[in-house]
This record gives C-alpha cells, sequence and structure tokens, in this order.
C-alpha cells in the first residue's frame, strides 16, 4: 500500500533531471520521465511529471482546473511537446512520433464527432485510414456499436444524438481500432448526474471486457475514486500524490490532496512532541490533540491536521465506552444540523474551529443532535493525520 | 381527452379559440416590427426594386415604330407581308403624315435609331423622307421612293410591320448575337459581327478563374485567421481588411503602375537580368491585368466568409482525426475541408458574383482583350445610348446570377452558412 504512494513535493527543476532506474521496463507500459511543459517559456504548466502506467491500468489524473492535466494527456497524444523530459510507450520513446502513428485512441470532452459523418461513417474514419477491407470495417463498425449499445443507430449524424448518445460514440470510436491505449479528456464533463454515472460504469465495464490501458482525465473526485486503479492527484504541474483510491482517501500524504479528495476537517497547530507513531500537536486555539504524523518536520514545525467527517464519534456522555478507544476527546457545541436522508451533517464548534463537520448516520442507536446542544465528541489518533502546513 | 380539445378547437379560459387570441397578440408586435423596417422597405422599394423592374421592361420594350408610326401601322394591318406585293398608296400617305409629324416634334431620330438597330440603313431613309415629307404632295408613294429607294423593298416593310407590336425580342436576340431575319426566323449575325457570345463566355471563364484563384490565395489565410493566437490574427485581420480602407480606383491604378511595361515590376525584372529591356513582360491591358487586379480586389470577399465558417471549427476535429491514424493531409482533406465547403461555397458564389457585375477594374486595366459584359452594358448606356439593349444583357446577367444562386441554394443550402 504504502509502495504505492509517492509524494512528490515540488521539484527543483536542475534536481529533477536525474534519469530514475527503469528496472520495471517490462510492465510499465507507458511512461512519463520527467516531463516539463512550458507554453511561454516563462512559466512551467507541467513540473517534473513521473509516471509509470502499467498494462490494463485505469489511471486516473485529478486535480482543480488550470493543474494541466490536459496538457499531459495532450503530450501522450502527442499534440504537444513536452518541453523537457521523455514519454515512453511500451519502452519506446514517443516525442519525435506524430501523434496518427502513435496508436492512441483519445475521447475529447466536446467528443469531436465528426459532424459531416454518420455515426457508422465516424467509427470506419479509423478503420479506413488503416486500409481495413471493407468487410473488416463493416464487422469492426458493428461490433464496436453493440460494445456501447446503440447497434441502431448508425446512419445518424452525431447532431442527432443526445449528449450520452454521442459520448457512447465518441467512446467506440476510440476503441474500434482497438489501441492499447485510451485517452480520455473529461469525456463525461458535459453530462447530467445520472448519464454520468451511467457512464462511469459503461467505461468501468468496457475497460474490464478489453483490458485496454486507459488514461482519464477528471476534476470530479468522486468519479476518479470509483473508477481507477490509481489516481494522481495534481496540482500545479506537480503531482501531489499517486496511490490507489482507498490509500488516497484513507493517508493523504499532504494537505492539499486531503482538501481535495472527500469531505475533511482542518486543525492547524504546532508540533510539540514525537511519539514514534504519533505526535502531539498544539492548536492555535490552546488544546492539545494527539495525531498521526504523515508530512511533518520536527517539534516546533507548524502542520494542518485533517480529519474525516465520519471519523469523529459523538459520545454518549463522559462514561460512554466507546470512548475508550478514543484517545482524543473534547466537549463541543452543536451549531446546525442538516438532514441528507441516509446521514446528517452536523456542524459543531470544538477546539475553536467552528467549521468543524462530523456525519452521524441516519440509524438507530445515534443521537438526535439539535443545535445547541453540548455534546462530548472523539476520534482516534490514527485517524487524525498530521500533514504540511 | 379534455373538452376543449374534444371540440376540435382550443380555447383560452374565456371562451376565445387559441389561435385568434395568439393572431391578435402579436399583431401589435408585428406591426411595430414593421413600423422599424418601413424605411428601409421604402428605400428598397425605390433603390432596388423599382429599377430592376425598370430594366426588366425595357428590356422589350418596343415603343418607337407603335409610337410614331401609329397611322402606318393601322394601313399596315391588312397588308400581308407574304403577298410579295408592296402596300398600297394609302400606307404610303399615312407613312408620309407620320414621317412629318415625328419630324415636326423631334422624335423622328429614336424611330431611325431603333430601325436602324434591325437594319442597316434605315437611319438615313427615315431622316431624309421624314425631311422631304414635309413639303409631300400625293401621290406619296413616288416622292417616298424618290426620298429614299428603302420604301420600294419589301423589306422594309416587313421590318415595320414586324416592329410594330409594343414588345420586342430583337435586344435579347442582339444581346447573343443573333437577329430576326427579314423572313421572322432566328439567325446568328454575320461572324464579324458577333461579340456578345464571346464577351459572355469571356467573363463567366475570367470570374471562374478570379474566384479560383482568390481560394486558393484566401483559403491558408482564412485558416491562419481562425487558428493563429488572437493578438497575431487581429493583426492579419487588419491587413486584410486594409484594401477596404483605400479608394478601389486608387488600388486599380497602383496595379496599372506596377504591371506596366515601364512599371515597377517589369523595371525591377529588367534590372535584375531576368528579362531583356526590349521584351518586357506585357501584363495588364489584357486579360492577365483583369485578372491580377481583380483577384486581389476580390480577395477580402473570399476570406471572411471562409474564416467566419473555420472559426466555428474547433480544432479537437483535426486533433481526433490525427489520433485516429489519419496523416495530416488525409485528415484535412476527410475532415478539415468538407466542414470549410459552406464557405467555399459562399465565398465563391460572392467573389463569382461581385466579379461578374464588375466594371471599373476591367475597364481600367483590362485593355481591349481583358472587358467584361458589364463594360459594353456601360458602352450601350453612355456612348450609344441603346439602353434597350443595355437592359437586355444586363437582364441576362441577372438571370445567370439568380441561376448560379439557385444552384448553390439547392447544392449547400444558403442556412448552412453563417456570416459572422
Ligand atoms: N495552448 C496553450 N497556450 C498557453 N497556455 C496554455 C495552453 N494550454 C493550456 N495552457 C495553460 O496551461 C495551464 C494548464 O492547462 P491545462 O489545460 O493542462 O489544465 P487542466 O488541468 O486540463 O484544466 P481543466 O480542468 O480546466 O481542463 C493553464 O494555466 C493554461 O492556462
Ligand atoms: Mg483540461
Amino acid at each position: 500500500m504504502t509502495d504505492n504512494s509517492a509524494p512528490i513535493g515540488e521539484v527543483d527543476p536542475e534536481l529533477a533531471d536525474v534519469e530514475r532506474p527503469t528496472n520495471e521496463q517490462d510492465d510499465c507500459f507507458a511512461r512519463f520521465v520527467n516531463v516539463q511543459k512550458s507554453y511561454d517559456g516563462v512559466e512551467l504548466v507541467v513540473k517534473a511529471f513521473n509516471l509509470d502506467i502499467n498494462k490494463g491500468e485505469f489511471i486516473t489524473l485529478l486535480g482543480p482546473s488550470g493543474s494541466g492535466k490536459t496538457t499531459c494527456l495532450m503530450m501522450m497524444a502527442g499534440f504537444e511537446t513536452p518541453t523537457h523530459g521523455k514519454i515512453l510507450l511500451k519502452g519506446q520513446p514517443i516525442n519525435d512520433l506524430p501523434p496518427h502513428k502513435r496508436g492512441i485512441g483519445m475521447v475529447f470532452q466536446n467528443y469531436a464527432l465528426f459532424p459531416h459523418m454518420t455515426v457508422a461513417e465516424n467509427l470506419a474514419f479509423p478503420l479506413e485510414v488503416r486500409h481495413f477491407t471493407k468487410e473488416q470495417i463493416k464487422d469492426n463498425v458493428e461490433r464496436a456499436l453493440s460494445m456501447v449499445r446503440l447497434e441502431d443507430f448508425g446512419d445518424r449524424r452525431p447532431a442527432q444524438l443526445s449528449g450520452g448518445q454521442q459520448q457512447r460514440v465518441a467512446l467506440a470510436r476510440a476503441l474500434v481500432f482497438e489501441p492499447e491505449l485510451v485517452l480520455m479528456d473529461e469525456p463525461l464533463g458535459a453530462l447530467d448526474k445520472n448519464l454520468r454515472e451511467e457512464m462511469q460504469y459503461e467505461i468501468k465495464r468496457i475497460h474490464a471486457s478489453l483490458g485496454v490501458t486507459m488514461i482519464y482525465v477528471t476534476h470530479d473526485q468522486s468519479e476518479a475514486l470509483t473508477m481507477s486503479d490509481r489516481i494522481a492527484v495534481f496540482n500545479d504541474g506537480v503531482v501531489q500524490q499517486l496511490a490507489d483510491p482507498q490509500t488516497l482517501y484513507e493517508s493523504p500524504a499532504n494537505a492539499f490532496v486531503a482538501y481535495f479528495i472527500g469531505e475533511n476537517n482542518r486543525l492547524v497547530g504546532d508540533v510539540i512532541e514525537r511519539l514514534g507513531e504519533q505526535c502531539k500537536v498544539r492548536l492555535d486555539g490552546g488544546d492539545t490533540v494527539l495525531a498521526k504524523p504523515v508530512a511533518v518536520g520536527g517539534i516546533g514545525s507548524r502542520t494542518t491536521l485533517s480529519l474525516r467527517p465520519e471519523r469523529v464519534t459523538v459520545l454518549h456522555g463522559a462514561s460512554d465506552p466507546r470512548g475508550d478507544a478514543l484517545d482524543n476527546r473534547f466537549s463541543a457545541k452543536v451549531q446546525e444540523v442538516i438532514y441528507l436522508g441516509d446521514h446528517l451533517r452536523t456542524r459543531i464548534a470544538v477546539c475553536g474551529n467552528e467549521e468543524f463537520i462530523i456525519k452521524t448516520p441516519n440509524a438507530e442507536g445515534h443521537y438526535a443532535l439539535r443545535p445547541g446542544q453540548e455534546i462530548e465528541v472523539g476520534w482516534a489518533s490514527g485517524d487524525c493525520h498530521a500533514l504540511d502546513a | 381527452m379534455s373538452e376543449s380539445t374534444s371540440s376540435g378547437v382550443l380555447t383560452t379560459a374565456d371562451g376565445v379559440p387559441l389561435k385568434v387570441s395568439l393572431r391578435r397578440a402579436v399583431r401589435r408586435s408585428r406591426f411595430k416590427a414593421l413600423l422599424l423596417v418601413a424605411p428601409l422597405l421604402l428605400f428598397l422599394g425605390i433603390a432596388f426594386v423599382m429599377p430592376i423592374f425598370d430594366m426588366l421592361s425595357r428590356s422589350v420594350a418596343n415603343p418607337e415604330v407603335p409610337t410614331h408610326l401609329s397611322r402606318t401601322v393601322a394601313a399596315l394591318e391588312d397588308w400581308d407581308s407574304q403577298s410579295g406585293e408592296l402596300p398600297d398608296e394609302s400606307t404610303y400617305a399615312a407613312l408620309a403624315t407620320d414621317l412629318a409629324e415625328g419630324h415636326e416634334n423631334r422624335a423622328i431620330g429614336r424611330l431611325s435609331s431603333r430601325l436602324n438597330y434591325e437594319q442597316s440603313g434605315m437611319r438615313s431613309a427615315i431622316m431624309r423622307s421624314g425631311m422631304a415629307s414635309r413639303t409631300m404632295e400625293p401621290p406619296y408613294k413616288e416622292g417616298l421612293l424618290e426620298a429614299h429607294e428603302a420604301w420600294g423593298q419589301l423589306e422594309t416593310w416587313r421590318l415595320i410591320k414586324r416592329e410594330s407590336s409594343p414588345y420586342t425580342m430583337s435586344y435579347y436576340l442582339a444581346a447573343v448575337d443573333m437577329k430576326l431575319s427579314p423572313e421572322g426566323a432566328i439567325v446568328d449575325v454575320a461572324d464579324n459581327q458577333k461579340i456578345y457570345q464571346a464577351l459572355f463566355w469571356r467573363t463567366f471563364w475570367m470570374s471562374g478563374v478570379i474566384t479560383l484563384l482568390t481560394l486558393v490565395l484566401g483559403f491558408p489565410i482564412a485558416y491562419l485567421l481562425a487558428n493563429l493566437p488572437l493578438r497575431k490574427s487581429n493583426l492579419l485581420m487588419i491587413l486584410v481588411l486594409l484594401p477596404f480602407w483605400t479608394s478601389l480606383l486608387v488600388r486599380t491604378t497602383t496595379w496599372i503602375a506596377i504591371l506596366q511595361s515601364q512599371g515597377v515590376l517589369n523595371d525591377m525584372m529588367v534590372a535584375l537580368g531576368v528579362i531583356a529591356d526590349d521584351a518586357r513582360w506585357q501584363m495588364i491591358h489584357n486579360k492577365l491585368g483583369t485578372i491580377i487586379a481583380m483577384t486581389h480586389i476580390l480577395l477580402p470577399f473570399m476570406i471572411l466568409p471562409l474564416y467566419s465558417v473555420m472559426k466555428t471549427i474547433p480544432s479537437s476535429y483535426m486533433h481526433a482525426a490525427r489520433s485516429l491514424g489519419g496523416k495530416p493531409f488525409l485528415s484535412f482533406r476527410r475532415v478539415y475541408f468538407p466542414l470549410t465547403i459552406p464557405g467555399i461555397a459562399a465565398g465563391g458564389i460572392l467573389v463569382f458574383i461581385l466579379s461578374i457585375g464588375y466594371y471599373i477594374t476591367p475597364a481600367l486595366v483590362g485593355g481591349q482583350s481583358g472587358r467584361f459584359i458589364t463594360n459594353y452594358i456601360a458602352y450601350h448606356m453612355q456612348t450609344s445610348l441603346n439602353w434597350g439593349l443595355a437592359a437586355a444583357i444586363a437582364s441576362i446577367l441577372l438571370f445567370v446570377v439568380i441561376i448560379f444562386y439557385l444552384v448553390f441554394n439547392r447544392l449547400i443550402g444558403v442556412d448552412k452558412v453563417k456570416l459572422g
């Protein structure tokens, strides 16, 4: 687990140049090696991007707008050249290979279906340029259409399809020539929520059945968590953490990842003591919290504590036996309760933080909290990650 | 089924049929909209629709003979033009009266020109007889024959009888180098008198060449305009529009300065030793001059519609085509180019139509061989004063343009073209 998680902070471009060992050459399908990109010669949009992609993997590039995800994808597809560094596909550097020779399928955010061709003609295009015979083209197009369940739509123009259908056609077109690698740049961005979830499932199904390698770009974290084998969290041109969804959620490598993935409560303070697997942090409000040191310096350094809302337990008074296992216990005051059906989101004031959110399941045995109520809360130090400030 | 639909008519809450109610509601706003465009409609009516109708009616109007030879025409009513005999004395008497009256009120000039178009020699026949008829005594037949021998020829009388209708197709025939024979059949004019067919043909093929050249030159520029970063494309756009800020006359005469045999280009070539001083290129006052200058002048009309279409083609189409395995040229041909066809069609039809109707530039740089049919329309308007023929040529041009437009509309569809 921890091997997968590779926190990479800001890397000095000079140092980033060092070649990394290429021992995993065999199972490494595609690689970005110290890739940098600048559009204007002034600012690096991508700084020292390293990524090893295994065959058949579903990798997601996740990050806020402008963090360089599309740029990385475009470099892989061949529409942008890296300013520095190497991109390898099956062990071969492809920096100088024009896009049409890379054999990479791509799904664009706006689908980019050719409006003057029918659906079938769109799908036939990549096969025609590869000089398939008429029968082969017909067979493959039919197979691709049935894969995305649009058998009867071959004669329609893209403009005569709904958004979700266009999306399926774009997917089928990127897959019809059986590329080993498929890139998708926010392919579901234009769809409504229900359709998006349906398509997420569809893409996963196709990924599993074909065994293609997929690089997927999104800024929707729940999409990334449900679909990916591994996620690279981008910020500011740097991969903040590369890990599987669970590791990312459970053990964020730094404050940005913790903040970006899922909901999280933040408490800010100074490290006052380090005790092996734990550290003691004095919050700015004066309280002392036990936490798990993940990315902190020595005693006296600033830290942000990150705590998931669902990891906070509301205790039934000071004598609640569940409290015994929790090495952080504080009294709190309920500020606001939001009813969300299956669970309650409650905003409480604790340790000087008035924006502290806790989640309690809407089930028997859980308190019905009211605003203004004084309560006791607790959490385990292992769930409270001490990250960079 | 609801009650309101079971009766077949949808009604509003107060029972008024929905359609009536809707019509009432929009009538007011329609009326206001009409008021807003009223000045424009008025202007169009006066400056556009009326001149076109005037032109169309002039191209077939034939008032001279029926008006100024009204008595003669009436007398010729019973005359059989196939009989092989000249009309009787009463007809000659009517002619003499008509001519004397025409001479009096100076209408005789127009009449003589009109008949002279049909048959040379008629001008002098009419003018001379007109003069003589003032003092003519019966028998008129002898008097008129004495004045001019044309009155003794059957063709003259057949011509007058033929042209006695208030409408004629002879202008249209003349515009395509044909005429009515004395027998009334449509025949070609003598080969050495043919000019208009060749001129029409020249106008069309040269306009075609100009359209093609503007497309070849304009396409890459439009592409750059649509795809360069904003700052560069703005600069380029200014360069494209720059010609519009200078007078057409200036641009045309600049080409004369550049292309003439003692001009900039020839001087340069001689100085560089590319051509000998006595073998200077003849690039102006011929077809080449017209093509060069017109291509330059009409280029923006090709670039702008192309640009407006290309601007709407996202770069992701080409990216998609490339990533699907299309080589650059193939991707361009299969994906980008087809999407620009509405722009090519719009620019093409615009340049072609403008070119067919262009007049100043061919007149200035075309010399004798590079002139367009429009220059002859102008000639007949201003110099020969044969407005009927000018109107007929112009009407033919109008029909051709309409046909081109309809074909274009059929093939491409105007609604597919978004200008701007
Ligand atoms: N063609 C370009 N020329 C100049 N700068 C560019 C270009 N394309 C992108 N950039 C800049 O590079 C940075 C990263 O852009 P990129 O498109 O990779 O972001 P992204 O992560 O895909 O964002 P989003 O989620 O909004 O799509 C941005 O600051 C953007 O302004
Ligand atoms: Mg993007």
